[in-house]
């Protein structure tokens, strides 16, 4: 891919694939058409109090061939403003009430510009990610409050759910306005789980930080450890061996693995086949064991680590055949009931157009015909021929089903393909030349989590020290999906809706 | 008005039916849920766990909400009462309980349904959305189970020329052949659906799920706690015990006693406990492969139910 001609002319390559520029506020619309217009995506925009002023980095990703271009921002410290992405962007939308509920910098001709991480007890003006911005204030009452659109007409009635939910679920308040059984619309509202994970990060060495990215979200222990290694290596300029982007890749797969047999299980389970549900558990459990066998954790924690990876052992073929054969059962048995497949099929359809004006990725883009994965698009190592993505048009409950099951298989394929030509286990090196590197150009990491893409930029100091950590789980960009794609839909197929894209609250909540 | 059996012994029948229902049907739903357990690959709770969660229950504080009415404390009792009632007059272990000569089989359905109803009234009286939506959606059950049920009903009383159960008992009893007619079949088909819609059972509701959006009979009990959840877990298991001893009853009455007698009591208790496990086993085995339907489609089943239950009438009277 070329880069646009527009772009400025002091842009330098500061990364792995990466170049940047700084650019003042008023070019920043075009230039972002422009990129958007060569099919780039807007990936993470990032605030940074520098102390003495402020600054916004927008990250645009493309490819394949792996092309990133940074465009930062200065912003006036006493009156913080940028130009809103929002006419043309869906996610830069959200990317900017972020930033105005965090650092306070105001996005100029936002259409929406309420609050969107900050709850309303929260007093205005103040924003927790500013340097000095002190201790946890006192709460108050309704500061910024939280209007629902009300909806009415004969016989609409509303339903409120959670955000204490009846199973062992995060915290998520939905709202429906319904006529009969048939949702008329749906308003979700999350970030009840809001942790300062970012602020959190902030000071602490390159180890520490790992730890913390681990535990981002539980399940995604390797897409966000593995997206904070590569930011952190992209930073120090570190050249990672093959040998351990290899192993990576398998552990990263390993990931996938459990999580969606724990899906395709639960999928089941919503629909009252708790037969499949019992042998998804009992696969997911032997994939748990087979992780702990792997790393020494059930969750894969600590199998990635910067400069590369450290496992006990990589996992046999004979186990990850016997591993297919049960799931090839598992997919028979489900397949094979016609209530399942019938409860699936064209339940909460999210058609491309949405997909792709909401910027939804991963699992649930796949599944509405985007092709976009990162395992292609911005590769660890070369794959091969051992993998391709897996993409359904479908939509709906059924196709977000097939992506799951497709890509288990293919996931298969490829870890026969990667430990055929790994073995080796403990593959750390460090190969560094950091003449020259500004601390705030930064790292940028991307991994292809088992939910979608994530993202991490990471800058550090001097000292290796961490000054700033923005992280991007997909389920930021792919909730906005569900209210959409519950046009049509009945109140009692919520749930299989919800659990077909199965998006997080702590990793979308930081 | 049937005599014949001596006063005691008819008693006697009564409250050994009563007591049985009473701890036979947590009873019954622990069996059909170890059975699942077991079919699923999982250890599963013991089989008596049931009457455990409702002695835990029963120690429980009952919290109610402000907007409660005295309906919604009600709705408990007249759902345990009207099926005490059923399990007292229907012909579950002999032919002639006490007031055999009232259990009409119209008054022995609805009856039961009365439950349904009390417990839809109590789930609207919480005022909560859930509770509204769950009633709405037993209610829209209910309103397309019960035709099926009457009609139901109907040809089976044909061939009896009574719709009196002891009666209809009786008669099956001395002609078995009847048993294989088609209408018993096509009756017979049509009376599981409707067990399994009344009785909130896959797959038309799934009582296990804990997902509230998708409940039907889960979210009208919701709102209730301690002693009033215990007396509605206790009448759902007890329904379901008098359900299938009537479908037993109507479908393969052999066993029931026939004439007064310690040893007929016993013979008729014993069969009428194997009876109702094995089908109570053979629900929980039909569970275990189905999944739950849409809820748009179950009015098809019901629907399906109906026409079956119609064919079963024509059938009788085609025969008769």
């Amino acid at each position: 891919m070329s880069l646009p001609a527009k772009l400025p002319e002091d842009l330098r390559p500061v990364g792995h694939h990466r170049v940047a520029a700084t650019v003042q506020g008023g070019d920043l619309k075009d230039l972002a058409a422009s990129l958007f217009a060569d099919g780039m995506r807007l990936a993470l925009v990032s605030g940074h109090d520098d102390g003495a002023s402020i600054r916004t980095v927008y990250l645009f990703t493309g490819g394949p061939p792996d092309s990133r271009v940074e465009l930062h921002v200065p912003v006036d410290r006493s009156r913080p403003q940028v130009p809103s992405l929002a006419g043309l962007s869906f996610p830069a939308s959200r990317f900017e009430r972020e930033l105005s509920d965090l650092f306070g910098i105001e996005p100029v001709d936002h259409p929406q510009p309420r609050r969107l991480v900050l709850h309303q007890h929260w007093p205005e003006g103040w924003h927790p990610m500013r340097y000095g911005s002190g201790d946890v204030p006192p709460m108050v009452v309704d500061a910024g409050s939280f209007p629902f659109v009300p909806v009415d007409g004969t016989g609409v009635y509303e339903i409120p759910v959670g955000p204490v939910h009846a199973g062992l679920i995060e915290p998520g308040h939905f709202r429906f306005w319904v006529v009969g059984e048939t949702i008329l619309r749906m308003k979700a509202r999350l970030w009840f789980v809001h942790k300062g994970i970012e602020r959190l990060c902030e000071g602490k060495d390159v180890a520490a930080g790992l730890e913390i990215a681990e535990r981002i979200s539980g399940d995604t222990a390797v897409g966000h450890g593995l997206a904070y290694c590569l930011a952190v290596e992209d930073a120090r300029r570190t050249q990672v061996p093959e040998d351990a982007q290899l192993v990576r890749s398998a552990l990263l797969e390993l990931e996938r693995l459990y999580n969606h047999v724990a899906d395709i299980g639960s999928l089941c389970n919503d629909v009252g086949f708790g037969l499949a549900q019992a042998w998804a558990l009992t696969l997911r459990e032997h994939l748990l064991r087979l992780n702990r066998a792997v790393t020494g954790h059930r969750l894969l924690r600590g199998g990635v680590v910067p400069g590369g990876a450290r496992v006990l052992r990589l996992p046999s073929e004979d186990e990850l055949g016997e591993i297919e054969q049960r799931f090839e059962e598992l997919v028979e048995l489900i397949t094979s009931s016609a209530l399942v497949m019938e409860r699936f099929t064209g339940t909460a359809i999210l058609d491309e157009a949405h997909a792709r004006d909401l910027g939804v990725i991963g699992v649930v883009g796949r599944a509405s015909g985007r092709t976009f994965d990162a395992r292609i698009t911005h590769p660890l190592a070369d794959l091969r021929d051992g993998f391709s993505p897996t993409v359904h048009s479908g939509g709906d409950v059924m196709a977000r089903f097939c992506v799951r099951v497709d890509e288990v298989r293919a996931s298969l394929s490829l870890m026969v393909d990667l430990i055929r030509r790994s073995d080796a286990l403990d593959a750390v090196t460090w190969i560094e030349d950091r003449s020259g590197v500004q601390p705030s150009e930064g790292g940028v990491g991307i991994a292809e989590g088992w939910r979608g893409a994530v993202v991490h930029r990471v800058e550090l100091d001097e000292e290796d020290r961490l000054v700033r950590v923005k992280v991007v789980d997909p389920s930021f960009l792919n909730w906005p999906a569900l209210p959409v794609c519950l046009t049509d839909t009945i109140v009692p197929d919520f749930p299989l809706a919800n659990k077909s894209f199965n998006l997080s609250y702590a990793g979308n909540d930081l | 008005m049937r005599t014949g059996w001596p006063a005691a012994s008819m008693v006697a029948v009564s409250l050994l039916q009563v007591v049985g229902v009473l701890v036979g049907g947590p009873l019954l739903v622990g069996l059909m849920r170890t059975v699942r357990c077991r079919l699923e690959g999982r250890a599963g709770p013991p089989v008596r766990q049931p009457l455990l969660d409702l002695r835990k229950l029963a120690r429980r504080e009952r919290t109610t909400s402000d907007e409660t009415s005295w309906i919604f404390p009600l709705a408990p009792l007249v759902l345990v009462g009207s099926t005490v009632v059923v399990a007292a007059i229907a012909p579950l272990l002999a032919t002639d309980p006490a007031y055999g000569w009232s259990a009409d089989l119209f008054a022995v359905v609805f009856l039961l349904l009365l439950g349904s109803v009390a417990l839809a009234l109590g789930a609207l009286d919480s005022g909560t959305a859930f509770g509204g939506m769950g009633a709405s959606r037993a209610m829209t059950i209910g309103a397309l189970s019960e035709p099926a049920l009457l009609v139901v009903i109907l040809a089976l009383s044909v061939p009896a020329h009574s719709s009196n159960l002891p009666a209809i008992v009786t008669r099956s009893l001395a002609h078995p052949l009847w048993l294989a007619t088609p209408e018993r079949l096509l009756a017979l088909v049509a009376f599981v659906i409707v067990i399994v819609a009344e009785s909130g059972r896959l797959p038309v509701d799934n009582p296990s799920t804990h997902l509230e959006l998708t409940m039907i009979h889960e979210a009208m009990v919701l709102e209730y706690s301690g002693t009033d959840l215990a007396l509605i877990k206790l009448g759902e298991s007890m329904r379901l015990a008098v359900l299938m001893a009537l479908f037993a009853d109507l479908f393969v009455p052999w066993g029931v006693a026939s004439a007064p007698g310690p040893i007929h009591l016993v013979v008729g208790l014993a069969t009428t406990v194997a009876k109702v496990a094995a089908l109570g086993v053979g629900l929980a085995i039909f569970e275990v492969t189905v999944a739950k339907l849409r809820l748009f489609r179950v009015p098809e089943l019901l629907a399906g139910a109906f026409a079956l239950s119609v064919l079963a009438v024509l059938s009788a009277l085609v025969v008769a």
